[in-house]
């Protein structure tokens, strides 16, 4: 009885104790089910992201990058189809006999080589390796030969930049390369659209239309597992062309003037004088901007760096030369405007004998015996130094300054288009003040009457200058790009206050190159349709001293470093002009036996195309 | 009445037969089934080693609790205390001579199988407690001899486990007799005092961790200290339960498992995977088929009529629901990481003999509920 008792005593006190915990076990089951309802139902965006950031990547392919094109349509930065050679490591059963026979085959050298087991260990086994970007034609197909016995060999076609037309665009384009850490620090949409052997202009347009030319990635959405091993794709997101920039450029007047400046450091500028169009802009030497693309040799970049002739260097932008008598013009010009002179005006050039005499200081003319009595007209077509002097001093520097400035010298022809274009320097009082500290003197007013001293121009400048003179004095704004419809305020707003002070000088220009005595006759080209227009230019690298002047060499017998540059600008047909130009030979010599030879030669190819050219534009009207 | 079910109960093996709860057999047969289908979502949506080899236990075990079943409960009584020597005996053999494997030894080659005898102490010492409790009488049962007799029965194998190292199966071991202890009438106050010891020398149980052990309390409390390390497990859990929505992102698409972001997804993670390929809806029906069980087992005890049975339906019932909420509350991130299997889903050959051993006493305690023992 008593045992019954207590079994019932110890029943109840369990089943008592059961339904406490059966009550509990209900309230923990609520919770895990609430815990459920929070990640799962609650919560499910987030989880569901950070699953899908899990499994899926995506990979950016190098997009395709715009192209060039001459004013007529031909490409003259294009893109290729480069020869790869990809390996995948992981796939490769035997790795060692593989890359010993590729090696064998592509006669890679013990350095090539050892790069490539370097960048080998340095990835995922599943990643690519490339083995070889730019393969010849020969060695690709060697290699597709050979395929057999080179299990996990992927021989891959991928596009890269082509340039054609090889150094000729180089100073107008510039080049592409691999993009490197300051090109993604600058440039966001780089930054934004790189990929491991992503190449981005360094210089030039290619630079400076960067973020048209880029163009868009393609993306390939991948599953991949918790390795990062690919599974599957998922998405293939086909990435845009960079835009096609159409440029003013004729090619065919590109390349005679690479070849007048062959083996001569120089520049050669031609430009429509009424629309500002850039014919032709070409630096010399030059070098092959194709070598950048994969990459230049050590031994090429040096050679090319220490060339004496600077062919890093684009002459047409950055070089700043003193103009020499091509600021002649001007000079006449700017004293015609400000009614200091008339064309009856007369200097006597007495010679070296007799020399102008400033303060102790003399100033002689380039010519020994003198020029006698001159008038603008004569002066100009002589390019009597003393006149000039005479005229600088009567004008004043300041005067001078505000004629050159309006007619676009010391400041930067194409604004912000190219990032190593240099503005020049037009001096005046202040301007010394300023930056010298010192006043201004005489006699650097009467050296920058013949282009020396402080004045400094690039030979765009001096184009721009000769094509606002030759359209009848008419502001214009130089474009390279062909479809580039910028509207200025200004443009063709008169830059004189006479028209006819104009016409004076263009009549001097005329004379220079077309009649007796002038410094450019020789040059000249007697068929009316052709017939131009100029000013010779000799700019002294040094100062010629007594001795020098006595001696008298010819330009051979000096150093290269001390040879004078020569300059020539001009402007065709006179009749109705419509083309300006401006060369500069470095270290030339005189500008009249140097450099207005080639304006000769050009101003033949150059008119002769204006046909076509006017009938490109006129089909491309029809047609729309 | 009474005189004829006595009579009654003196069954044949048809009697018996028709006596099983088939309502928690179908229910064991669902879960098994699920756990099949999961097996093979682990295995990529192939037959391959785990599915197979789970099928295989699934079967033999399953079978082996039928078979159980017709045992009468009084065998199961009678073998309380010499199975209780016999695991210790394993478990001393384990440490001496066991299979080391990930930096613990906790495993006797059987040649057909790897025996964990751990697993099987989580119910035995329910058998051993239940039997000790059966014959107490009721103002004995707080009496210092027993608890420390008790308390003795549990540290045994505890530490015996410990040391293999496996903190999470000892703890489960020490809960399963705790749970014992409770449904045999202990004092509240002891289980409220123990608590509050226990938390007040938690900081000094902390020092004495291991520490890869310390890393997992730290980590639970802040998974994002170092996600890719100590952290990766659970965060990668979370990450796949939480994606799987409400509905799910359907059978063999489990895109964490299949990609195999998941880690340990064929064990202790198990019900991650379930949870990411069936969701919210299926998770609640994974619960729902445990409840359940876990409520026949319950209601098996509650009609038995011995103290023996009840005692052990009751803590069966309760260690099981445990196992679940602990396995569960971990990789939902409520719980720090301890290695603890979900019964039945997960894959492990002596967790399941465990559970079917286990869940077969106590169909042998429906078959034979009118039994009385002495």
């Amino acid at each position: 009885m008593i045992n019954i008792s207590d079994s019932a005593t110890k029943l109840n006190s369990l089943n008592r104790r059961m339904f406490i915990l059966a009550a509990a076990k209900i309230i923990i089951l609520g919770g895990i089910v609430s815990r459920l309802f929070f990640l799962q139902v609650k919560e499910n965006k987030k989880y569901l992201t950070l699953s899908d950031k899990n499994r899926i990547r995506e990979w950016k392919l190098p997009p395709i990058r715009g192209e060039f094109q001459d004013y007529f349509g031909n490409t003259i930065a294009g893109n290729f189809e480069a020869y790869q050679l990809h390996i995948i490591p992981e796939e490769v059963e035997d790795f060692r006999y593989v890359i010993y026979r590729v090696k064998e085959l592509l006669e890679l050298s013990e350095k090539q080589f050892k790069k490539i087991v370097k960048k080998k260990n340095e990835i995922k086994p599943w990643e690519t390796l490339i083995v070889a970007d730019n393969l010849s034609w020969e060695k690709f197909s060697k290699i597709n030969n050979h395929l057999y016995d080179l299990n996990g060999v992927k021989p891959v076609i991928s596009i890269s930049r082509d340039y054609p037309y090889k150094e000729n665009f180089t100073h107008v384009l510039g080049y592409v390369s691999q993009a490197n850490e300051n090109d993604l620090l600058t440039n966001e949409n780089i930054k934004e659209k790189f990929v491991p052997g992503l190449k981005v202009g360094k210089t030039g347009l290619e630079k400076s239309f960067e973020q048209k030319l880029i163009g868009s990635n393609s993306v390939e959405r991948y599953e991949v597992n918790a390795y990062g091993r690919r599974i599957s794709q998922l998405a293939f997101q086909t990435g845009d062309k960079g835009e096609t920039i159409r440029l003013t450029i004729d090619t065919k007047i590109q390349e005679l003037t690479n070849e007048l400046l062959k083996e001569k450091a120089g520049s050669i500028c031609v430009m429509d004088i009424y629309t500002g169009a850039i014919i032709a802009m070409h630096s010399s030497p030059s070098f092959d901007p194709n070598s950048f693309v994969f990459g230049i040799s050590q031994d090429e970049w040096q050679l090319i760096r220490n060339n004496p002739m600077k062919p890093l260097v684009n002459k047409s932008l950055s070089g700043n030369y003193s103009p020499g008598s091509t600021i002649k013009p001007i000079v006449a010009l700017s004293a015609l405007e400000n009614e200091i002179i008339n064309p009856d005006f007369t200097v006597q050039c007495k010679g070296h004998k007799n020399p102008l005499e400033l303060y102790g200081q003399t100033y002689h003319c380039w010519k020994k015996e003198g020029h006698g009595f001159v008038n603008l007209r004569e002066a100009m077509k002589q390019s009597c130094d003393t006149y000039f002097y005479e005229v600088a001093r009567r004008l004043g520097v300041d005067r001078l300054s505000v004629t050159a400035k309006k007619f676009g010298l010391g400041q930067k022809v194409f604004k912000d288009v190219f990032d190593n274009e240099k503005s020049g320097l037009v001096p005046n009082t202040e301007w010394k003040k300023n930056a010298l500290g010192r006043n201004w003197v005489l006699g650097e007013t009467i050296i920058t009457g013949i282009g020396q001293g402080f004045i400094q121009t690039t030979p765009i400048q001096l184009c721009l200058m000769t094509a606002q003179i030759a359209n009848g004095g008419y502001k214009i704004y130089p474009k390279i790009v062909a479809n580039d419809d910028n509207q200025y305020a200004d443009k063709f707003m008169p830059l004189y206050k006479k028209s006819r002070n104009i016409k004076i000088v263009q009549d001097a220009m005329f004379s220079s190159t077309n009649e007796v005595r002038g410094t450019s006759y020789r040059s000249r080209l007697d068929d009316p349709k052709y017939r131009f227009a100029g000013k010779t230019g000799t700019s002294q690298v040094k100062k010629i001293t007594e001795r020098d002047r006595e001696l008298d060499l010819k330009t051979f017998e000096i150093p290269y470093e001390e040879r004078d540059h020569a300059l020539y600008v001009a402007f065709g047909p006179y009749k109705s002009p419509r083309y300006a130009l401006s060369i500069i030979i470095e270290h030339g010599g005189s500008g009249g036996t140097v450099a207005a030879p080639l304006a000769k030669e050009l101003f033949k190819v150059i008119i002769d195309r204006h046909e076509i050219r006017k009938n490109y534009d006129n089909k491309k009207y029809l047609d729309i | 009445m009474y005189q004829y079910r006595r009579f009654n109960n003196k069954n044949g093996f048809f009697q018996k037969f028709g006596n099983l709860d088939y309502i928690l057999l179908s229910c064991l047969l669902i879960l098994g089934f699920i756990s099949l289908a999961t097996m093979y979502s682990t295995d990529g949506g192939e037959v391959l080693f785990h599915t197979k080899s789970h099928f295989i236990k699934f079967f033999v075990f399953f079978l082996m609790m039928i078979v159980i079943s017709f045992i009468n409960i009084k065998f199961w009584f009678s073998l309380g205390y010499l199975s209780y020597v016999v695991i210790l005996g394993m478990l001393i053999w384990t440490i001496n001579f066991g299979i080391t494997a990930s930096g613990s030894k906790r495993w006797i080659d059987l040649y057909f199988l790897n025996l964990q005898p751990s697993e099987l102490m989580k119910i035995f010492i329910i058998l051993c407690l239940a039997k000790y409790f059966h014959r107490m009488k009721s103002q004995h049962v707080n009496s210092f001899y027993s608890i420390c007799f008790s308390l003795i029965i549990i540290f045994v194998p505890m530490s015996l486990v410990i040391i293999q190292p496996d903190l999470g199966t000892s703890l489960l071991i020490a809960i399963s007799g705790i749970v014992v202890l409770w449904f045999a009438g202990l004092n509240h106050k002891y289980f409220f005092y123990s608590c509050l010891l226990s938390i007040i020398s938690l900081p000094i149980i902390i020092s004495f961790l291991k520490p890869y052990q310390k890393l997992r309390v730290l980590t639970f409390l802040n998974p994002d200290r170092d996600p890719l390390g100590a952290g990766y497990q659970i965060i990668q859990s979370k990450i796949a339960v939480g994606s799987g929505g409400f509905t799910g992102k359907g059978f063999l698409k489990g895109t964490q498992s299949y990609l195999e972001f998941l880690p340990e997804k064929h064990t202790d993670f198990i019900f991650t995977l379930f949870s990411e390929e069936f969701g919210f809806i299926g998770s609640v029906l994974l619960l729902l088929i445990y409840s359940i069980i876990i409520y026949r087992v319950i209601r098996i005890g509650a009609l038995s009529r011995s103290y023996f049975a009840k005692l052990f339906c009751y803590s069966f019932g309760t260690s099981i629901f445990i196992y679940v909420v602990i396995n569960m509350s971990m990789v939902l991130g409520l719980l720090p990481i301890v290695g603890s299997p979900l019964p039945i889903m997960s894959y492990g050959g002596s967790s399941m003999l465990a559970t079917m051993i286990g869940f077969g006493i106590v169909m042998s305690a429906k078959t034979h509920s009118q039994q009385s023992i002495a």
